[in-house]
């Protein structure tokens, strides 16, 4: 018998015991890939946008819109390469779900997010008509909307001149990132500016913020201290920051998920420590004459150690990738634009390293145990 | 049959001690599920009694036609006038219809020790917002004197966030703002700032009104507005009560909150189940020349079966209440902010409530119940000669 199919022997004495054990520390990945997951998307969820975009926003709040007048300004300091602006359109489907659209400007928006892949007949198609709309390409899934649709999407702010809410768009294009974590982040729809602004009835000439494109990224800071300098005590002030510091502002105020979802973590690792600990202990525990026996034979403290060390290894790695697995799944499963929860490398890089930790944690005592057995004690069953 | 039951109980929890280990692998798997449950459905809870207790039923809120939220909705000066005489809307002493036009923009404070801002509403009122919200005090300092840039701050704001203390001043739209007085109204006005609604309007270049509060009459008063208002073809407005409005707002906040809680609660649950059931069978399997020896002086098995549930029932209880305990200890009255219907943010309290440790403690019995019932059924079954003969 080779020491593999030794320890996996050992394992197995007890079936029901083994079956149990496997099946807590599953649950316990289990949940452990899904919460890491979401806190992945809340503390990190910003990481990929890069620092070489600025937003300029309205220093009071991002929700007060700006007068498009400081475009030719800021388009004029130095370092800016292009200027997108973006207006929250309020997009409500259908009864009452709300939809991330914004209108700009098809050109800009091509030209400033060159991470957003889309044909150019479809962006020609965007510029040439008016009511035209495109959508990311999660969207597109999640609602079934195809090319050559005509999309009747609400607004919860802009009435139209007649008053209306009611606004319809004529999907012309949808677009797909240029990398899996781009394409994560296609759950946004845009609308041309130009009709918007005329059709809307108030607050014309306004756009919500501005996203600068510089032409070096390391020039972030000083241009936009720049911009900022030139709208001081205004009534326009603008706050100007990266893209990436702007998107974490803006998860950050949904409330510390980061630390609720790290109480539970904890609690659950807690929670698995002893029971998979106590289970091993037990194990050991039986097992003392047994071990006795192997010394006996001439096996070293170190191979006995290594032995019990092993089958602690052997119920957390098993346990472990079973239950990230279905996390995986699971995670395949259910997200989707509303709950955008991926298990990635990342999230299996610390589970990876959870169930290292964990079989250190539970192994090494009763492992230390064992290995200290004195031969004559444990026959004599003192 | 009692005395069988009360017999091999007390000998189960009296050996208790000897297997420590074990049993306190079922109280620390329970006393987990629970806290992490309580915990969560707290934060639920708070945020749900925060904003109702906020809307009362005798208010009617007005916003535009489709808003949903005040943020969103937008009134001109016109309608505000007409919405206010509507018929079914209560009148003060002097024959004044009893209703305020209130604006509300958003200001991004900085939380003390902290970069980045956080969205706070600022609310611009007329006179009459003080006489709807009898609730609301200012405890430290003054109101604000009409016309001028002056604030009053909720105390959930003033505590939290850079400048918004009293007499400290904020920038907003390129002039200063002076903190003139706190309030308390231990609801969701008190994350909020306010100040004159005139002046307002004027530092944010807006000319109509978010909301139009009105006072209703009486019980019917609600209808009459609405029916009023619909009927007018120069509006189109929402007429609900305050108290529907502010419901509304938590309902997303509720079912997000409350998915989360039922899916990590039901994985633990099942880890737990697992880890109670591999107590109870070390458990049974520790005692099983014991229980041989009992059955064969004539003990019945339902007894037994009886007495092992109640142990793992019992330990499973410990654990559930020592859980509740953690979350009560840990979280209750922890105050924390999410971002409401109007992207700001709302503070509001952890509230561990009976209602919900007693739902902790069901699943606790639940949980305790699965876990002791297939080991108490072995131990049970177990024939009498082989479990004497074994080890």
């Amino acid at each position: 018998m080779t020491r593999t199919g030794f320890v996996l022997a050992n394992l197995g004495r007890k079936k029901t015991r083994l079956v149990l054990t496997l099946l807590s520390i599953v649950t316990a990945f289990l949940l452990f890939g899904l919460l890491q997951a979401v806190n992945v998307l809340f503390s990190a969820g910003a990481d990929f946008v890069g620092a070489t975009r600025l937003v300029t926003q309205a220093r009071v709040s991002f929700t007060q819109s700006l007068p498009m007048r400081l475009l030719p300004q800021i388009e004029a300091v130095p370092g800016v390469d292009k200027v997108m602006w973006q207006q929250w359109f309020g997009a409500v489907w259908q009864e009452n779900t709300q939809l991330i659209f914004f209108a700009t400007d098809s050109a800009r928006l091509h030209a400033v997010y060159p991470e957003y892949v889309m044909p150019d007949s479809q962006w020609k198609a965007f510029a040439d008509t008016r009511t035209g709309m495109i959508v990311g390409r999660q969207l597109a899934n999640q609602y079934g909307w195809k090319i050559g649709d005509k999309v009747p999407i609400a607004s919860n702010i802009f009435p139209q001149q007649d008053g209306s809410k009611a606004w319809t768009f004529d999907l012309v294009g949808i677009y797909d990132g240029k990398d899996e974590e781009w394409q994560r982040s296609t759950n946004v729809g845009w609308i041309n500016y130009g009709y918007f602004d005329e059709a809307n009835q108030f607050g014309k000439g306004r756009a919500g913020t501005f996203t600068i494109k510089l032409t070096n990224p390391d020039r972030a800071a000083e241009v936009a201290s720049t911009i900022d300098r030139m709208f001081e005590n205004s009534s326009d002030e603008t706050k100007t920051q990266t893209e990436k510091d702007f998107n974490i502002g803006f998860f950050k105020q949904i409330g510390d998920i980061g630390l609720i979802v790290r109480w539970i973590l904890f609690a659950v690792f807690f929670t698995l420590l002893l029971v998979v600990g106590n289970t091993i202990a037990q194990s050991v525990r039986e097992r003392i004459p047994e071990l006795a026996i192997l010394k006996t034979l001439g096996f070293s403290n170190g191979s006995v150690l290594a032995f019990v060390l092993a089958e602690a290894a052997a119920l957390c790695i098993i346990g472990g990738l079973i239950g990230l697995g279905l996390a995986t799944a699971i995670g395949i499963a259910i997200g989707g634009a509303n709950f955008p929860i991926v298990v990635d490398g990342q999230v299996w890089a610390v589970g990876l390293i959870a169930i290292v930790v964990l079989s250190l944690a539970v192994g090494l005592l009763p492992a230390l145990r064992a290995s200290r057995v004195t031969i004559v004690d444990a026959l004599a069953g003192r | 049959m009692w005395r069988q039951i009360v017999a091999i109980t007390s000998l189960g929890f009296r050996s208790i001690p000897e297997r420590l280990g074990p049993s306190l692998v079922i109280l620390v798997g329970l006393a987990g599920v629970v806290a992490v449950f309580t915990a969560l459905l707290a934060m639920a809870e708070g945020f749900r009694s925060t904003l109702e207790s906020t809307g009362r039923k005798d208010i009617a809120i007005v916003l535009r036609g489709g808003s949903s939220a005040e943020l969103n909705s937008g009134l001109p000066r016109e309608q505000g006038t007409l919405i206010k005489q509507a018929p079914g809307v209560a009148q003060d002493a002097s024959g004044r219809p009893l209703a305020s036009a209130e604006m509300m923009v958003i200001a991004e404070l900085v939380k003390t020790g902290e970069k980045l801002g956080s969205n706070i509403t600022v609310r611009g009122v007329e006179p009459a917002a003080f006489a709807l919200r009898p609730q609301l005090k200012v405890v430290e300092g003054r109101r604000f004197e009409p016309g001028l840039k002056e604030l009053i701050v909720g105390r959930g704001v003033a505590a939290q966030f850079q400048g918004a203390g009293l007499g400290q001043t904020l920038r907003m739209r390129g002039s200063e703002w002076t903190v003139v007085g706190i309030f308390e109204s231990g609801d969701a006005n008190e994350s909020e700032l306010w100040a004159d609604v005139e002046v307002t309007q004027s530092a944010f270049a807006r000319q109509g009104y978010s909301s139009i509060r009105l006072q209703l009459a009486d019980a019917k008063g609600l209808q009459t507005v609405k029916d009023a208002l619909t009927a007018d073809p120069r509006l189109n407005v929402d007429v609900q009560t305050e108290e529907q409005y502010y419901s509304g707002q938590t309902k997303q906040f509720r079912q997000t909150i409350g998915m989360l809680a039922g899916v990590v609660t039901l994985i633990m649950a099942l880890g737990a189940t697992f880890a109670a059931l591999n107590t109870m069978y070390a458990a049974v399997g520790t005692r099983a020349r014991e229980i041989a020896t009992l059955r064969a002086i004539g003990f019945g098995g339902f007894p037994v079966v009886v007495s092992i549930m109640l142990e793992s029932l019992a330990l499973a209880l410990i654990g559930g209440a020592t859980g509740a305990l953690i979350a009560f200890l840990l979280f209750n009255n922890m105050a924390v902010s999410t971002l409401g219907a109007n992207f700001t943010q709302i503070v509001f309290r952890f509230a561990v409530t009976p209602a919900l440790v007693q739902k902790g403690l069901v699943i606790a019995v639940v949980i305790g119940m699965v876990g002791g019932f297939l080991p108490a059924l072995r131990a049970a079954r177990q024939p009498v000669t082989t479990a004497l003969r074994a080890a």
